[in-house]
């Protein structure tokens, strides 16, 4: 039972993922083509709220549902890890025009070719897993 | 009703992302999907083969659930609240399309120059949708996250290591659009 409240956040996050398009390669198409607001104002929105949970988490103003202090780890840093991961993810991001999130959510809407774009995606975290000690980070 | 069923606009999306993530949160977890592609790694026996993946990956069941909130979620907004599919893109976006070989853009919520049936069966377009999947795999935790770890949590957290990754997904994601897609259609 204590896994229905994840479902649920799903839930909505599968249906926000949706009714705003953003499951669309079309609208990940046209962000890179500069040619939409759209992409640009859902990212930079939740951004910009997320950063008022983040000052609420670190002031302790709001503490989890079982009153535990909220810590959000840190990133690792590295120029090569963020910067080649990073655009090797956007190259493929801007090909399947899914970034993970949506790949799941569009098995939903019924694309039963998606699912040899998360075989890939699984893949992929594998090949990384297995090449890690070779690679910069 | 139609409130629901139009199209939502950036200033309902961005908000309802945004409290996705306070939710997972105040739940006590994080709001990362990349993570998942490691945990399925796991599950399948990629332990074996490579230490990295030796985890203990129940810890992590609570986010493969949230995933399969997310499918669900998928199904019902395709199901119940979408009377169309038609994606209302640039009109400019569309003549681009057209002119590198992408028909009818917009006119559903994907291209099936990319993921028709046919197109998965053959093996060009299997391929493609392969290679697109192992770069977002491999990228995603070669950088140690995606979209929503490091460009919406990452961001919103003032970290650098995400502005860097969110310029390479750009970087990344210009390249492939502007000079790689061209070639491919």
């Amino acid at each position: 039972m204590k896994y229905i409240k994840f479902f649920l956040v799903g839930i909505l996050f599968g249906i926000v993922m949706s009714k705003a398009e953003i499951i669309s390669w079309y609208r990940i198409y046209e962000m890179f083509k500069f040619q939409s607001f759209h992409m640009y104002g859902i990212i930079g929105s939740a951004v910009l709220l997320g950063m008022i949970s983040m000052f609420l988490f670190r002031k302790k103003m709001v503490k989890t549902f079982e009153g535990n202090e909220i810590h959000v780890p840190p990133k690792k840093s590295g120029l090569y890890r963020n910067l080649l991961g990073g655009i090797l993810f956007g190259l493929g991001w801007a090909l399947a025009g899914a970034c993970p999130g949506p790949m799941f959510v569009l098995i939903g809407k019924g694309v039963v070719s998606i699912l040899v774009v998360i075989f890939g995606a699984t893949l992929g975290a594998f090949l990384y897993g297995y090449f890690k000690d070779k690679l910069p980070h | 009703m139609e409130f629901i069923t139009q199209p939502w606009a950036w200033y309902v999306a961005g908000p309802i992302i945004a409290l996705v993530m306070f939710l997972l949160y105040y739940f006590g977890e994080r709001f990362g999907v990349s993570s998942n592609l490691e945990t399925l790694c796991s599950i399948g026996g990629a332990g074996r083969f490579v230490d990295y993946f030796k985890i203990d990956w129940k810890q992590n069941s609570w986010n493969l659930i949230f995933v399969a909130g997310g499918i669900t979620g998928g199904f019902i907004a395709s199901q119940w609240l979408s009377p169309t599919d038609v994606v209302a893109i640039n009109p400019q976006t569309i003549q681009d399309l057209a002119d590198i070989g992408i028909q009818n853009a917009g006119a559903t919520y994907l291209p099936e120059e990319i993921f028709s049936i046919e197109t998965m069966l053959s093996l060009k377009g299997f391929l493609i949708l392969l290679i697109a999947g192992i770069m977002v795999g491999f990228g995603a935790r070669w950088a140690g996250g995606c979209t929503s770890g490091h460009a919406i949590v990452g961001l919103s957290n003032l970290e650098l290591p995400s502005l860097i990754a969110v310029i390479g997904f750009f970087i990344g994601g210009l390249i492939m659009t502007w000079f790689i897609l061209p070639l491919l259609f």
